[in-house]
């Protein structure tokens, strides 16, 4: 049942903006939301509702990230732009040959890496840029919890990097094309989106491979709970939570299926110290969904654009979406 | 539905002639808005704004089927490009010379989220008149370009006297023979017969009977163009059929069959998966126009070797044949196997 008439709803506290493009990601830069556009812009809003576009790019944004002080985005315009929270932005690289920056990370101490073509960049402290070449075109980039190493997914694997370090960078290997990739937050374990409905995961200290699969389509959106117990993922008609608690991960578990509609989860985002998880979905439904009793509230009702970003604040009392039609939302008052 | 964005595919050997072909429909008044996708970016001069580097990166998907392959390049650059939604009409990617138009066409098949957002339109080969057929015999990749083509232009006629011109086309449709095919000079072709075809979309499966027949009305033997003639020679020889330079290629033939027996939908669908598991790496391209018994609506499919995509079209007309034909084109196909296989689905 889509509608979700009869459960308790939090969709009245939601302030609603045109955004004039797709949203494609979300980052708050402490209570300030700050929606990254599908082109050209960044549009900050204020905790009381005030808006500002910030231009960052000269066309396309095709990835982003944030530590908490600074979003960087990377666009079809080859730079890496770096926006503070007081609104000046910077580019702090431009590829030489224009190639589009389709991936960017930052690291919890604030290291930006990005990505063209083969190559993955990490920024130096001295301004300049260390590069890794990988065998295929960079699928994602994730800085492990302390920041001082790079994943790169790419065909047929990932590779494990050092930027500051003399050894060899390491390889992961599983066949087929590794896109979104993450670590989870204890550093044990590295997951990767794969181009087909399936994750893909290996535990690093033996590198033990592990295949989560049931997917309806591609996995675009994994964020694991705040205490790392479980990864929430898109790409079904329900909410996929695999279990993350125990030495060997999800391996010989099933995972976990909540909040199931006809459509499919688009995007997930996990609250920052509760165990409830904001899941959108490709018809424009938003419910939070608490874990372990699958409880939902009702966030925002269906409408004909999916969800295509998501993202809590970090004191957890705003809950910030967008549609891939442009629209923009605040829930407040949540805590 | 109507609101994908076409993608054309621009495919021919090095030097044919594409970047020419790509200038015209970037430049010429339309009033409609391309993205292109390069594979030489920056090389050679497009006028454009949104022109993007390719880097032809053929991904083989998980499901143990080696001929399920895609361009893991264009699944990314067409999710960057659909953020700029609303800024072009159409998309149109160039191949380099040497890369297999199948990897292509299947990422609109085979990947979910380039398949909600485009549709694939055709697959144009830009062919060298002076060339092709010396690059027929030492470039498999442009044998696959032909084979593949829903759109020939046998380009630079100026430079091959009439003779040559004709032995390069009847090569051509020896190949393929469903292809549209139109001589040009520097590509000058209305770009109505390059642009929207629609060459993949089921409703638009009208006709399959081969191209040259429909231009060349007085040929004798109508429907019988599917290589099944007795005197029939895998001797790169030609036979002339009503005045027609005929040319087999030895290795990559096309095949039609057809009946006027309605067939059972229990026989044919087993009989085709079983086909395409087994064959489907030679299988090229393949197309169906089906009648089953006690169905009133044609059954359509179109196929891109191991994937298929069917669905009923219309209703037949109460003043039309209810024939049930289909068309491979591939590498050494088992022609005879074909042949008594799809009879013998005959309800």
């Amino acid at each position: 049942v889509t509608a979700r008439d009869e459960i308790p709803s939090v969709a009245e506290r939601a302030r609603i903006f045109a955004a004039g493009a797709p949203v494609v990601a979300i980052h708050f830069l402490e209570s300030t939301a700050a929606f990254v556009l599908g082109e050209e812009a960044l549009l900050l809003v204020t905790k009381d509702g005030a808006q500002r576009r910030v231009p960052v790019h000269g066309g396309a944004i095709l990835s982003s990230a944030s530590d908490g002080n600074r979003v960087i985005t990377g666009g079809d315009d080859g730079k890496v732009i770096v926006t503070a929270a007081d609104v000046t932005s910077a580019a702090i690289a431009a590829d030489a040959k224009r190639r589009w920056i389709d991936h960017v990370a930052v690291a919890p101490n604030g290291t930006i890496a990005w990505s063209a073509g083969k190559q993955a960049f990490v920024l130096t402290s001295k301004g300049g840029a260390e590069a890794l070449e990988v065998p295929s075109t960079v699928g994602g980039l994730a800085f492990a919890p302390k920041g001082m190493r790079l994943a790169v997914a790419h065909y047929n694997g990932a590779t494990l990097w050092f930027p500051n370090a003399e050894t060899k960078p390491e390889q992961l290997e599983w066949k087929g094309s590794h896109l979104a990739i993450a670590f989870s937050p204890d550093g044990r374990f590295l997951v990767t989106a794969m181009h087909e409905p399936v994750l893909h995961g290996w535990r690093l200290a033996d590198r033990q491979d592990m295949r989560m699969q049931g997917y309806a389509v591609r996995v675009r959106s994994i964020d694991w709970t705040a205490d790392g117990k479980w990864l929430a993922t898109s790409g079904a008609a329900h909410l996929v939570l695999w279990p993350f608690q125990g030495k060997s991960g999800p391996m010989g578990k099933e995972a976990q299926l909540f909040a199931s509609t006809e459509d499919n989860v688009e995007t997930v985002a996990c609250h920052p110290r509760q165990p409830i998880i904001a899941v959108g979905y490709a018809n424009g439904l938003l419910l939070l969904v608490r874990i372990p009793d699958g409880a939902e509230i009702l966030a925002k009702r269906s409408a004909a654009a999916p969800i295509t970003a998501l993202l809590w604040s970090p004191d957890g009392t705003a809950l910030a979406f967008g549609t891939e039609d442009g629209e923009a939302g605040i829930l407040s008052d949540l805590g | 539905m109507s609101d994908k964005i076409p993608v054309t595919v621009l495919t021919g050997y090095l030097g044919a002639g594409k970047t020419t072909l790509l200038n015209r429909i970037l430049s010429e008044p339309h009033g409609r808005k391309y993205a292109v996708i390069v594979n030489e970016f920056g090389e050679i001069g497009i006028d454009g704004d949104l022109v993007v580097g390719a880097d032809e990166e053929v991904f083989e998907m998980n499901n143990g089927c080696i001929c399920c392959t895609v361009r893991g390049d264009l699944v990314r650059i067409i999710d960057g490009l659909m953020r700029r939604k609303g800024k072009f009409d159409a998309i149109v990617v160039e191949t380099t010379g040497l890369a297999d138009p199948a990897p292509v066409a299947q990422t609109f098949f085979l990947d979910e989220a380039v398949g909600r957002r485009t549709k694939l339109d055709a697959v144009v080969t830009v062919a060298d008149a002076k060339w092709l057929a010396h690059r027929l015999k030492d470039a498999p990749e442009a044998k696959n370009q032909i084979a593949f083509a829903d759109v020939i232009l046998v380009n630079k006629t100026d430079l091959v006297e009439a003779e040559e011109l004709a032995e390069v086309e009847a090569r051509i449709r020896g190949i393929n023979p469903y292809a549209r095919v139109h001589r040009t000079e520097r590509c000058a072709v209305p770009l109505s017969e390059v642009l929207d075809r629609n060459a993949f979309d089921l409703d638009r499966i009208l006709d399959i009977e081969p191209e040259f027949l429909e231009a060349d009305h007085d040929h004798a033997q109508g429907h019988d163009h599917d290589h099944d003639a007795h005197d029939h020679h895998h001797d790169h020889g030609s036979h002339h059929h009503g005045g027609l330079r005929h040319y087999h290629d030895e290795e990559m033939q096309s095949l039609s069959v057809a009946t006027d027996q309605p067939l059972s939908a229990d026989k044919f669908f087993p009989w085709v998966q079983d086909l395409i598991q087994k064959e489907g790496p030679n299988i090229l391209r393949c197309k169906g126009i089906l009648s089953f018994k006690g169905d009133p609506e044609r059954f359509v499919f179109q196929g891109v070797h191991m994937i298929l995509d069917g669905d009923h079209q219309r209703p037949w007309r109460d003043d039309e044949r209810r024939e049930s034909r289909v068309i491979f084109i591939g590498r050494n196909l088992p022609q005879e196997k074909i042949r008594e296989g799809f009879v013998g689905c005959a309800a």
